[in-house]
């Protein structure tokens, strides 16, 4: 018997099916993968399996846990199972725990909810399991005092304390730096199979699946298209929908060759300092040099790419070469002018330079219509064009883009996340600026609308020569959009060089501790070895 | 001088130790202290900042209102001689910075001045009547604090219930009705038909029993405005935390629906109520006057509207600055008591 088996599982929420007709199962010590795109039914699916369902959700069908079927059991029995035979890791470690508990109080609490135990033993078992996940730091801080990977490790001493037969992860670790997710994988894998125990992992990136899992289930508009052994399903993909699936993860774009040219940007010798806390009460304040000695241009057209983890410095460089913040050491020119002047931006720089951002959702302002939002940049311009003039602009730009000219009438919540991210680059596009930066622009993507829109990237190249420094922690989107690349570590550029060199044949240690740690989707007409 | 002259330094000196009581209490006792002293420091010196630009404001304001003490308390025909005589006895013929820093100095040894119409030290005026008016904020806070938590909380947890409608209804009734109205409606059905207590006027506290019935229909009246100001906001902070991430998780762990909102959402939705309380506090103590006037009860607000009246302008001074005090003070508790309740404020990240 399957240690979790879902039979014909329907959700629905209103007059919404939500998922539809699900079948899958779990078998201890093994790691079934959910993968699909968002709006596929992945996490619904887990938070069926938990008895979390919204209120109001209709059921259909069974989820048998060990012989019991949650859909049917009552509350407070569920109560007993949440914690004690199931677990559950949740994607945003940031805000999935309690700001004003420590973390070794959180940990007990699971052990105090199900066990009849002193608080004084639960204490020291928590401290215990804090140090079984591979936790360093003592369990009397607080959750913000810890990075994200701690936190999440954490999350997930809180799930296991107990030793539940069934561990559910729910994107463990898209929230979190390629060498971190590296570690907590690791950490989940060896759990499973040190406590036995079955894992239902949910995740988007085909790559993390294809390493873990030693079964996949692709999920799609909440349906089960597909399911099948990991070695199986990668070397058959009978479904469409996965094959579609696994090419837009491993989309190359088409870039145009491009001619050395001049120099665009130049920034020289940058530093970056902030302003520390006090430490002593009335002690001088320590300032953290945020970016060490930074030193790269960027030629006319060309496409630089910036990896580094969280906190190595990315933003605060972005920053910089906008010329949002004055720097303390050393200089930033585009086209020979510097882009800080005295105490504001200089804003004939300014327009030759403009800025894609990661979250298509709260980056516009949502009572302007596109038309208007997309024309902001014209502020930049001393004579803004009027009229026929400012129209034609408009439709170029959504054309570019791929959009209608009647697109602009509406507003942001009318289009989809990759739209919304068409229209972030019509705005950038529509003073024709020698520069984009591009900051984490497709990470918020799903895999297919991520490939179109590194597409559309390409295909502007083609039409214009356009420069652009493309900001990301993905170091495959990077790879293939980029001519060169900058490797960045705590505030330094550690390596440089053209992306193909730096990729193949890394030289920094942390630059091939970056590419080790990156999963990779294996080469589909290899079966891989499952760990 | 009488020991209500001395507040604001003893004031001071209980707002340090206070801090400590607080630390003590979150059980806060390791090496990371410095970050919750230079806390409570910072909030300290902005306590002390905030009082001298309230004063230097209040005596700012009094000077430039027209009507020269002097000059009417000796009315209209007074020979300018007298008139002098007179304002050089009261100091007014001083420089305004000397006279400024006289009044601060006066009010920090509890010499506050005399009253012109009483012709008794303020500070008996005051110490008379603060504990009339002081008493009566401290039991409406509690009164709306004891209505207001349960019933934010009640219809947070059942949101879109019978119970939840019927609480935000009547909330909403709550804070649309004004106060001294409902205050003549308590006093019409309690004092008048059913006697139960009197409808005005205050005993005294040689009797503790007789002061507390004689304050409990006002309390109640200041109480349930503010009740419903603060259910609403309990209930939506509250909301907004069983939406929260780490909500999902403790439920993950096991925890009932009921523990997890006792047990994590409570503590967290305290943050922005605690501003609410901090804010009604001040509001209690200063805007009583209505109904202090509808009770008849001998409180400051009734002190400040005849003193301003007689242009009895050291009274009103001294009152309005005891009143920032008292208010500024409440402010540092509440910063605090952030402090108690959020941990990111007692450590450095």
């Amino acid at each position: 018997m399957s240690l979790l088996a879902i039979k014909d599982l329907s959700v629905q929420i209103g007059q919404a099916e939500i998922l539809h007709g699900i079948n899958l199962s779990v078998q201890a010590g093994e790691i079934v993968a959910i993968t699909g795109e968002s709006g596929s039914g992945k996490s619904m699916t887990a938070l069926a399996t938990m008895g979390l369902l919204p209120r109001g959700a209709q059921t259909q069908g069974t989820v048998m846990l060990d012989g019991i079927d949650i859909l049917t059991t009552p509350e407070p029995a569920l109560c007993q199972m949440r914690g004690n035979s199931m677990g559950m890791v949740f994607q945003e470690p940031m805000t999935a725990l309690n700001p004003v508990q420590t973390i070794g109080a959180q940990v007990a609490e699971t052990l105090l909810v199900h066990r009849n135990m002193p608080r004084r033993e639960a204490h020291r078992q928590a401290a215990e399991v804090l140090q079984r996940v591979g936790l360093t730091v003592p369990p009397d801080r607080y959750p913000h005092e810890l990075s994200g990977g701690q936190r999440q490790r954490v999350v997930i001493a809180m799930a296991i304390a107990l030793r539940p037969k069934l561990l559910i992860a729910d994107e463990p670790t898209t929230a979190l730096d390629v060498t971190t997710q590296a570690r907590i994988l690791a950490l989940l894998r060896e759990l499973v199979s040190a406590f036995d125990m079955g894992l239902l992992i949910i995740t988007h990136d085909l790559a993390v699946v294809a390493d873990i899992a030693d079964r996949i289930v692709v999920m799609q508009k909440g349906r089960v298209v597909e399911a099948a052994p990991t070695q199986t399903l990668l070397a058959e993909m009978r479904h469409p929908y996965t094959k579609s699936l696994f090419a837009a993860s491993t989309h190359q774009v088409d870039l145009p060759d491009r001619a050395p040219a001049a120099p665009l940007l130049r920034v020289a010798n940058v530093d970056r300092d902030y302003p520390m806390p006090r430490e002593k009460l009335l002690g001088p304040r320590p300032r953290f040099r945020a970016l060490h000695d930074i030193s790269f241009e960027v030629e006319h057209g060309e496409r630089v790419g910036l990896v580094g983890e969280s906190g190595c410095g990315k933003s605060t460089l972005t920053r910089a070469i906008l010329g949002l913040e004055d720097v303390q050491g050393g200089q930033i020119m585009l086209d020979g002018q510097p882009v800080f002047t005295g105490r504001h931006p200089n804003l004939t720089v300014r327009r030759k330079m403009q800025v894609v951002f990661q979250d298509p959702y709260s980056s516009f302002n949502p009572r302007h219509r596109v038309d208007r939002l997309i024309t902001e940049p014209f502020h930049l311009l001393e004579r803004p064009p009027t009229g026929p003039a400012r129209d034609a602009a408009i439709t170029k730009a959504l054309a570019d883009v791929g959009l209608s000219p009647s697109d602009g009438r509406k507003y942001i919540h009318e289009f989809s996340g990759g739209q919304r991210q068409r229209i972030a680059i019509a705005r950038a596009l529509i003073v024709e600026p020698e520069l984009i930066i591009f900051d984490e622009a497709v990470s918020a993507l799903d895999v297919s609308v991520r490939a179109q829109v590194l597409d559309l990237i390409a295909d502007l190249c083609r039409k214009r020569p356009l420069g652009y420094l493309f900001i990301s922690h993905d170091l495959s989107v990077v790879r293939t959009v980029t001519d060169r690349v900058l490797v960045m570590q705590a505030g330094r550029i550690v390596e440089q060089g053209p992306t193909e060199d730096v990729f193949n044949n890394p030289q920094h240690p942390y630059t091939k501790s970056l590419i080790a740690a990156a999963p990779q989707l294996p080469d589909i007409t290899h079966a891989p070895e499952t760990v | 001088m009488g020991p209500p002259g001395a507040v604001p330094a003893e004031g001071g000196q209980d707002c340090a130790d206070l801090s400590v009581l607080v630390r003590c209490a979150a059980g806060y006792c390791d090496g990371q202290a410095s970050a919750m002293i230079r806390y409570v420091l910072g909030r300290f010196l902005s306590l002390v900042l905030s009082l001298v630009v309230a004063s230097i404001v209040i005596f700012a304001v009094i000077e430039v209102i027209p009507g020269d003490p002097a000059s009417f308390m000796l009315g209209v025909n007074a020979r300018a001689d007298t008139l002098a005589a007179l304002r050089a006895e009261m100091g007014l013929d001083q420089p305004l910075p000397v006279r400024y820093f006289a009044w601060v100095t006066g009010l920090l040894t509890g010499d506050f001045g005399n009253s012109w119409t009483y012709k008794t030290p303020v500070a008996e005026l005051v110490s008379d009547r603060i504990w009339v008016s002081l008493p009566l904020a401290i039991y409406a806070l509690i009164l709306s604090t004891l209505i207001a938590f349960p019933a934010g909380i009640y219809a947070a947890s059942r949101r879109g219930s019978a119970g939840d409608v019927t609480i935000m209804g009547a909330t909403q009734l709550g804070v649309a009705i004004p106060n001294f109205w409902f205050a003549m409606i308590l006093v019409l059905i309690f004092a008048i038909n059913l006697r139960w207590f009197s409808a005005g006027g205050f005993p005294g506290w040689d009797n503790p029993m007789q002061a507390l019935k004689a304050l409990t229909l006002p309390a109640i009246a200041l109480a349930l405005p503010q009740a419903a100001i603060l259910a609403r906001v309990m209930r939506s902070s509250l909301l907004d935390m069983l939406g929260e991430d780490f909500i999902r998780t403790v439920r993950a762990k096991g925890l009932s629906r009921r523990q997890a909102l006792w047990r994590h959402a409570v503590r967290n939705a305290l943050i922005p109520v605690l501003t609410i309380i901090g804010l009604q506090f001040s509001f209690l103590l200063a805007g009583g006057i209505i109904i202090e006037q509808v009770f008849f009860l001998p409180g400051l607000g009734r002190l400040i509207f005849q003193s301003i009246s007689a242009r009895d302008l050291i009274v009103v001074e001294s009152v309005v600055m005891l009143l920032v005090f008292t208010v500024i003070v409440v402010n540092f508790l509440v910063d605090l008591a952030y402090a108690a309740v959020d941990p990111r404020l007692r450590r450095k990240a």
